[in-house]
C-alpha cells in the first residue's frame, strides 16, 4: 500500500511482508488477514441462514450445523475483530504520537506471522474426515464449555490454536503499551493522546490480563483430557462450573478488547466530521477506563442459570447494571459532540453515527440480560444472539469500517469512491437490521441458540433474518472491491484529507511515507 | 391493556414494512416473550417489559437529539460548530440519571429474585436428569399423588424425528409440534408447588419450559433445584378436558442433537394426576413381567424396531450405517454378527470413552433383548439368532 | 538505545502476563474456597478431598442438643454417570429429622461391569446454602470405593443437621453422583500426539 520509491532500504516481494518489521506493513498484513478472517467467518455464518432459512432440515448434518455455528463465533472473535483492531493500532499509533516506528519492530514481526498458523490450527479439522460433511472441526459453542468439549477427539489442535492467538495478543499488547508508554513525541502528555490511543491503551491492559487467563483455562482442558487431571473433571473432584467461570472471567473483558478499539475510532471520526472538539475527553478517559474495570467483576452474568445462591444472582445483577454507567457517559458525549456541530456526512461519518445508534441498542438489550429474573428466559435464546450482534456487528465491526473509510485515503493517497461507498454502507446498515432484529422477537418467543432446526412457529422471522444475512454478507464484497479499486487509483488525497480532522496522522502527506516521524515532531 | 395494544400494532406495522407478501396469510410474526402460567413468568415478563419501556424511552430521547443535531447541526444549512467540549455540571448530571435508574430497576429486581430462588414448601419433586438427547424424570416425593419411585424417559416424538432427517421429504409444518413434542410428557397438577432438580448425565444441559419461567442448566455430578406453580386462574384459560400443555427445550448446547430434545409438561387436574400416577405404577408392573415371559422372534423383530428407532436410530442411523468415525455402522458390524454375548454385553454395559451409554441401566431386559434381535436381523445382518430377556437380565 | 527504555516495560508486562497465567490456574483453590464459604454449586470441597474434620462439628452439634421443635426432611437422590455401568440408589429416598439428632441411611450399589471398578461419590446438596449445617460423621463418600465385578455394597451414611440451618429451609437435598475415578487415565500423551499425527 505504501510507496516503495521514497526508500531503498528495504526488500520488496514476498521477502518484504515475510521480514517486515515497519509497522505501516504489518499493520497491512493484519487488516488483509482479518478481512481474509471476515470472508471465511461470514461464508460459516451463510450456511448457518442457509439452514435456517426454513423448518426442517435441508442443507447440512446437525453436528456440521454445530461446527459452522463453533467456528463462526471462534473465527470472526479471534480471527476477524481482534486482528483488525491490532491492525488499526499498528497502522496509526505510531503516527498518532509522533512515533517512527512500533517499540518493537521484531516482535511486532512475529507477533503477526504466528496468526496465521493459529487459523489453520483451528480450521484444519474441518477437513479431516470421510468427506466434507463429516469434518471434525470443534462443534462445542464458541464457549467450549466442559464436560461437552472434552469429548471432542482432536482436542489438542484447537488448544494449540487458542495459545498461538493468545501468545500473538500478548505480544502484540506488550508492544503497543511500550509504543505508547515511552514512545510519544515530547509534548504528547497522556491526556493529550488521541482517544483511540487511549482506548487501545486499556485494551492492550485487558489483552496482557485476561488472554493468559485464557490459556490457562486451555491448559487444564488439555491436562484434563490427555495427562489424568481433574481441573473440571467431576470424577476427580473438579467442577465443570468452574470451567465456567475461568472462561467468562477472561470472555466478558473479552467482549470489552473487542468493542473498546471502535469506542476509539468513532470518538476519532465524530468530531472530524461534526468540525467540533469531542465533548467531555476526560471524562471519555476515565469511562473507558472504569468500563475496563467493571469487565473484571461482572463475568457471571453469562451463567446465572447454572445454579447459584440468591446472594451471587444479586451480587452480579447489580455490577453487571452498574455498566451502563460509563456507556451510557459515552452515548452522550458523542451526541453533544454532534450537537450544534457544522456536520458532514461522508462514508466514515455514516458508519459511526450507526455505530452509535445500533450499539446502543445492543447495550440496552445489554442492560435486559444483566436483570437475572428476565434473564433466566432471555439466556441460551436468539435473544442473547440478537444482543452479541448488535454489540459486535453494528458496534465492533461498524467502528472498524468506519476507520478504515476514515484512513485509506491516508494509507493510499487515494479517495476512495464516495457513492460506492455510501451505497456500501445503506446496504449494510439496513440488512444488517432485517439479519438482527427479528432475532431479539424470535428468543423472547422461546427459540434456543445453537439449534440447526425449529418448530415453524419460528420461521417467518428466521425467513426474514437469513435475506437480511445474505444481503449484508453479500455487501461486504462490494467492501472489497471499493478497498481494492481505492488501492489501485482515485482521486489523489490530501494531507488533511478531511476537513475537520485534527491530529498528527493528518500532518504528514498522503499516502504516508514508509518511514514518518523519524524526528519527532512538535506539539503545541 | 395499552401495551398489548401497542404490540399488536408494532406487528402489523412490522409485517406491512417487511411486504412479505404470500406468507402473511399465515404468518407468525410473534414478537415477544411469553406472560406464562406461573408468579415466576409472569414476574419475569413484568420486569422484562418494565426495563424494555425504559429503554425505549432513553432510547427516544437520546436518538431524538441525534436525529435533531442531524437535520440542524449540518454544514449544509451554514451552521458554524460552536465551542463547548465540556460541563462539569452536564456530565454530572447524565452520571447520575441513569444511576438513578438502575436502582429503580434493582429494587424489584431483588423482590422477584428471592421469590423465584424460594424453593420451600413444595409439594412435589421431581428429579430431571438430562442425557445426550432425551430427558429422563424420576418422582423423588409427591404429597398429592404419592407418585414417588415413577420414572420414565421422554424423548423426541416419533412423528417429529422422522420428519427431521435430512432429505426425508416431510413437509414439517403438517407434523404437530414439529421438534416441540415427546412421547411421555412430565404430568403435574395445577395448582402445586413442583421443585424441578436437574443434572445432567454426561454432559450440560438446561431444563427450560418458558411458559413455566423455570431454566437451570443440569450438570453432571450436581444437582440444581428450581421451583414452579401453575396458576390455576392462567391454567383455566387455556386448559382442555383438564388438560393443558406447556412446551420448551435444552437450553445449553450438549453436542449433535441438542435441537432435538424437547421438554413438554402436561399440567392436569388433581384427579387426574392421581390415575396418571397410578396408570404409571401399573406400566412398571406390565414392564416388569414382560422381562420374565419368553418371546418369539417376531415379537422380538417387530418390537426391537420401535425401541431402536428410539433410541438407537440417532446415532446408528435407521439405516444401520451409523456416522463414522464417533457412531459406528452396525450394518456388517463384527459385534452383531458375532457371538451374540458380547453384542449383549456391549449394550447392556456400554463402552466406556465413548458415546455408547449402558442401556442396562436405561432399557428394560424385554426392550434390549428385541433390540439387540432386531439388529441382528436387519439391514443384512442375517445372524438368524434372537436374545431373550432371561439373557439380558444374567448379563447384568 | 530504544531497546534499553523499552526492557523494563517490556520485563514488567511479560510479568504480569505470567502471573495472570499462574492466575488462571489460582481461580482453582478460590474457587474452592468460594464454594466452601457461600455454598456455590452445592458442593463440599473438603469431603472430596478427603480432609473433612468432622469431630469438632459432632461435639458442638451434638452438646447443643437436639431441636424438636423443628423437622427438617431430608431427601437422597443418586445418579450414575453415564461412563461407569452401576446401579445405584438410596434405600430411603427421604427422612425426617430433628436438628441435632444423629442419623444413619443407607445406600446400595453393584457394579454392573466386568471389571474392579475403582469409583467416587461426589456429593452435591440443594440448597446450596445449607452444606455447612450437613455435617456427615461417616460417609461413603469420603474414599474410592473399590467394586469387584458384579459386586453389591450397602453402604452407611451418618449424619447430622446442625442447629444453625437457617429458618426458612424445611427440605435437604443430598444428592451423590459416582464416577469411575479411571475413567479418561488411560488416555495418555501417546493419545494426544496420535490424535495429531493421524488426525
Amino acid at each position: 500500500m505504501s510507496d516503495n520509491h521514497q526508500h531503498h532500504d528495504h526488500p520488496t516481494g514476498i521477502k518484504r511482508w515475510l521480514f517486515t518489521t515497519n509497522h505501516k506493513d504489518i499493520g497491512t498484513l493484519y487488516l488483509w488477514f482479518s478481512f481474509t478472517m471476515l470472508l471465511i467467518g461470514g461464508s460459516f455464518a451463510m450456511v448457518i441462514r442457509a439452514e435456517l432459512m426454513y423448518p426442517g432440515m435441508q442443507l447440512v448434518d446437525p453436528n456440521f450445523f454445530n461446527m459452522m455455528t463453533t467456528l463462526h463465533g471462534l473465527v470472526m472473535v479471534f480471527g476477524a475483530i481482534m486482528p483488525s483492531t491490532v491492525g488499526l493500532a499498528n497502522w496509526c499509533i505510531p503516527m498518532m504520537i509522533g512515533a517512527p516506528d512500533m517499540a518493537l519492530p521484531r516482535m511486532n514481526n512475529w507477533s503477526f506471522w504466528i496468526l496465521p498458523f493459529a487459523a489453520l490450527m483451528l480450521l484444519m479439522p474441518m477437513f479431516m474426515g470421510g468427506n466434507f460433511m463429516s469434518g471434525q472441526g470443534p462443534a462445542f459453542g464458541w464457549t467450549f464449555y466442559e464436560p461437552l468439549s472434552g469429548q471432542y477427539n482432536k482436542l489438542a489442535f484447537f488448544v494449540f490454536a487458542i495459545h498461538l492467538l493468545g501468545i500473538s495478543s500478548i505480544m502484540g499488547s506488550i508492544n503497543i503499551i511500550a509504543t505508547i508508554l515511552n514512545m510519544r513525541a515530547p509534548g504528547m502528555t497522556l491526556m493529550k493522546m488521541p482517544l483511540f490511543v487511549w482506548t487501545w491503551l486499556i485494551t492492550a491492559f485487558l489483552l496482557i490480563a485476561v488472554m493468559p487467563v485464557l490459556a490457562g483455562a486451555v491448559t487444564m482442558m488439555l491436562t484434563d483430557k490427555y495427562f489424568g487431571t481433574s481441573f473440571f473433571n467431576a470424577a476427580g473432584g473438579g467442577d465443570p462450573v468452574l470451567f465456567q467461570h475461568v472462561f467468562w472471567f477472561f470472555g466478558h473483558p473479552e467482549v470489552y478488547i473487542m468493542i473498546l478499539p471502535s469506542f476509539g475510532i468513532v470518538s476519532q471520526i465524530i468530531p472530524t466530521f461534526a468540525r467540533k472538539k469531542l465533548f467531555g475527553y476526560a471524562s471519555m478517559v476515565y469511562a473507558t477506563a472504569a468500563i475496563a474495570f467493571l469487565s473484571f467483576i461482572v463475568w457471571a452474568h453469562h451463567m446465572f442459570t447454572v445454579g447459584m445462591p440468591v446472594a451471587g444472582e444479586l451480587y452480579f445483577t447489580y455490577a453487571t447494571v452498574m455498566i451502563a454507567v460509563p456507556t451510557a457517559v459515552k452515548v452522550f458525549n458523542w451526541t453533544a459532540t454532534m450537537w450544534k456541530g457544522a456536520m458532514t456526512f461522508e462514508t466514515p461519518m455514516l458508519w459511526a453515527i450507526a455505530f452509535v445508534v445500533l450499539f446502543t441498542i445492543g447495550g440496552f438489550t445489554g442492560l435486559m440480560l444483566g436483570v437475572a429474573t428476565s434473564d433466566f428466559q432471555y439466556q441460551d435464546t436468539y435473544f442473547v444472539v440478537a444482543h452479541f450482534h448488535y454489540v459486535l456487528v453494528t458496534g465492533a465491526l461498524f467502528g472498524v469500517i468506519g476507520g478504515v473509510y476514515y484512513w485509506l485515503p491516508k494509507w493510499t493517497g487515494n479517495m476512495y469512491n464516495e457513492k460506492l461507498s455510501k451505497l456500501h454502507f445503506w446496504i449494510s446498515a439496513i440488512s444488517v437490521n432485517v439479519l438482527f432484529f427479528p432475532q431479539h422477537f424470535i428468543g423472547l418467543q422461546g427459540m434456543p441458540r445453537r439449534v440447526p432446526d425449529y418448530n415453524p412457529m419460528f420461521a417467518d422471522w428466521n425467513f426474514v433474518s437469513s435475506i437480511g444475512g445474505f444481503v449484508f454478507g453479500a455487501s461486504q464484497l462490494l467492501f472489497l472491491y471499493i478497498v481494492i479499486s481505492t488501492i489501485r487509483g482515485g482521486a489523489k488525497a490530501t494531507s488533511q484529507v478531511w476537513e475537520g480532522a485534527e491530529g498528527l496522522e493528518w500532518t504528514v502527506p498522503s499516502p504516508a511515507p514508509y518511514h514518518t516521524f523519524e524526528n519527532p515532531p512538535l506539539i503545541k | 391493556m395499552s401495551v398489548i395494544k401497542t404490540m399488536k400494532i408494532l406487528r402489523s406495522l412490522f409485517a406491512v414494512a417487511l411486504l412479505i407478501g404470500p406468507a402473511l396469510a399465515k404468518a407468525n410474526y410473534g414478537l415477544n416473550m411469553t406472560r406464562g402460567v406461573t408468579a415466576n413468568s409472569h414476574t419475569m415478563y413484568d420486569l422484562h417489559m418494565m426495563v424494555l419501556w425504559i429503554c425505549v424511552v432513553v432510547g427516544v430521547a437520546v436518538f431524538g437529539v441525534i436525529i435533531y443535531s442531524i437535520i440542524y447541526h449540518r454544514k449544509s444549512k451554514g451552521v458554524t460548530p460552536a465551542s463547548f467540549h465540556e460541563s462539569t455540571t452536564v456530565e454530572v448530571i447524565w452520571t447520575i440519571i441513569p444511576f438513578a435508574i438502575l436502582v429503580a430497576i434493582a429494587v424489584p429486581t431483588t423482590t422477584s429474585l428471592l421469590a423465584y430462588e424460594d424453593v420451600s414448601n413444595s409439594d412435589i419433586d421431581i428429579k430431571a436428569t438430562g442425557w445426550q438427547w432425551k430427558w429422563e424424570y424420576e418422582y423423588i416425593s409427591d404429597k398429592v399423588g404419592d407418585g414417588a419411585g415413577v420414572r420414565f424417559m421422554s424423548q423426541l416424538d416419533k412423528d417429529s424425528d422422522a420428519a427431521r432427517k435430512p432429505h426425508s421429504g416431510v413437509d414439517v409444518t403438517k407434523i404437530d409440534h414439529y421438534l416441540l413434542n415427546v412421547d411421555n410428557p412430565l404430568v403435574v397438577p395445577v395448582g402445586k408447588k413442583v421443585r424441578i432438580l436437574t443434572t445432567g448425565k454426561d454432559v450440560i444441559h438446561s431444563w427450560w419450559v418458558p411458559a413455566l419461567g423455570v431454566k437451570r442448566d443440569a450438570i453432571p455430578g450436581y444437582i440444581n433445584e428450581s421451583q414452579f406453580t401453575v396458576e390455576k386462574a392462567d391454567w383455566d384459560k387455556v386448559q382442555k378436558d383438564g388438560e393443558a400443555i406447556f412446551r420448551g427445550q435444552c437450553a445449553e448446547l450438549c453436542g449433535r442433537e441438542h435441537g432435538f430434545m424437547p421438554i413438554v409438561v402436561k399440567v392436569v387436574s388433581e384427579d387426574k394426576y392421581k390415575d396418571w400416577v397410578k396408570t404409571q405404577k401399573g406400566a412398571a408392573l406390565a414392564a416388569a413381567a414382560d422381562s420374565n415371559k419368553v418371546w418369539t422372534k417376531d415379537e422380538l423383530i417387530q418390537h426391537g424396531a420401535e425401541v431402536y428407532a428410539k433410541n438407537c436410530a440417532a446415532c446408528h442411523q435407521p439405516s444401520g450405517e451409523g456416522l463414522p468415525p464417533m457412531f459406528p455402522a452396525l450394518k456388517g458390524s463384527k459385534i452383531v454378527k458375532g457371538p451374540i454375548e458380547n453384542h449383549i454385553h456391549i449394550v447392556v454395559k456400554g463402552k466406556p470413552g465413548t458415546a455408547m451409554a449402558p442401556f442396562g441401566t436405561m432399557l428394560s431386559d424385554a426392550d434390549i433383548a428385541a433390540a439387540i434381535t432386531y439388529e441382528r436381523n436387519s439391514w443384512g445382518n442375517n445372524d438368524g439368532d434372537m436374545a431373550q430377556p432371561s439373557q439380558i437380565k444374567a448379563a447384568h | 538505545m530504544t531497546k534499553h527504555i523499552h526492557r523494563r516495560t517490556v520485563l514488567g508486562l511479560s510479568l504480569v502476563a505470567v502471573l495472570m497465567f499462574g492466575f488462571g490456574f489460582a481461580l482453582v483453590p478460590l474457587y474452592n474456597v468460594f464454594c466452601q464459604a457461600f455454598g456455590f454449586n452445592g458442593r463440599n470441597i473438603e469431603v472430596e478431598n478427603g480432609t473433612y474434620q468432622v469431630r469438632e462439628e459432632v461435639v458442638r452439634t451434638l452438646r447443643d442438643g437436639v431441636d424438636k421443635n423443628r423437622t427438617i426432611t431430608v431427601q437422597f437422590l443418586a445418579n450414575e454417570n453415564k461412563d461407569l455401568p452401576w446401579e445405584f440408589r438410596p434405600l430411603q429416598r427421604e427422612i425426617n429429622v430433628h436438628p441435632g439428632e444423629v442419623k444413619q441411611v443407607r445406600f446400595y450399589a453393584r457394579n454392573l461391569s466386568d471389571k474392579t471398578v475403582v469409583a467416587r461419590a461426589i456429593p452435591s446438596m440443594q440448597p446450596s446454602v445449607a452444606i455447612k449445617y450437613f455435617t456427615k460423621v461417616e460417609c461413603f463418600c469420603f474414599n474410592n470405593q473399590i467394586f469387584k465385578p458384579g459386586e453389591a455394597k450397602e453402604m452407611p451414611l451418618i449424619f447430622v443437621v446442625d442447629r444453625k440451618l437457617p429458618q426458612g429451609i424445611d427440605k435437604l437435598t443430598q444428592s451423590y453422583t459416582f464416577f469411575d475415578t479411571q475413567q479418561g487415565k488411560s488416555d495418555s500423551v501417546a493419545a494426544a500426539v496420535k490424535s495429531l499425527v493421524h488426525g
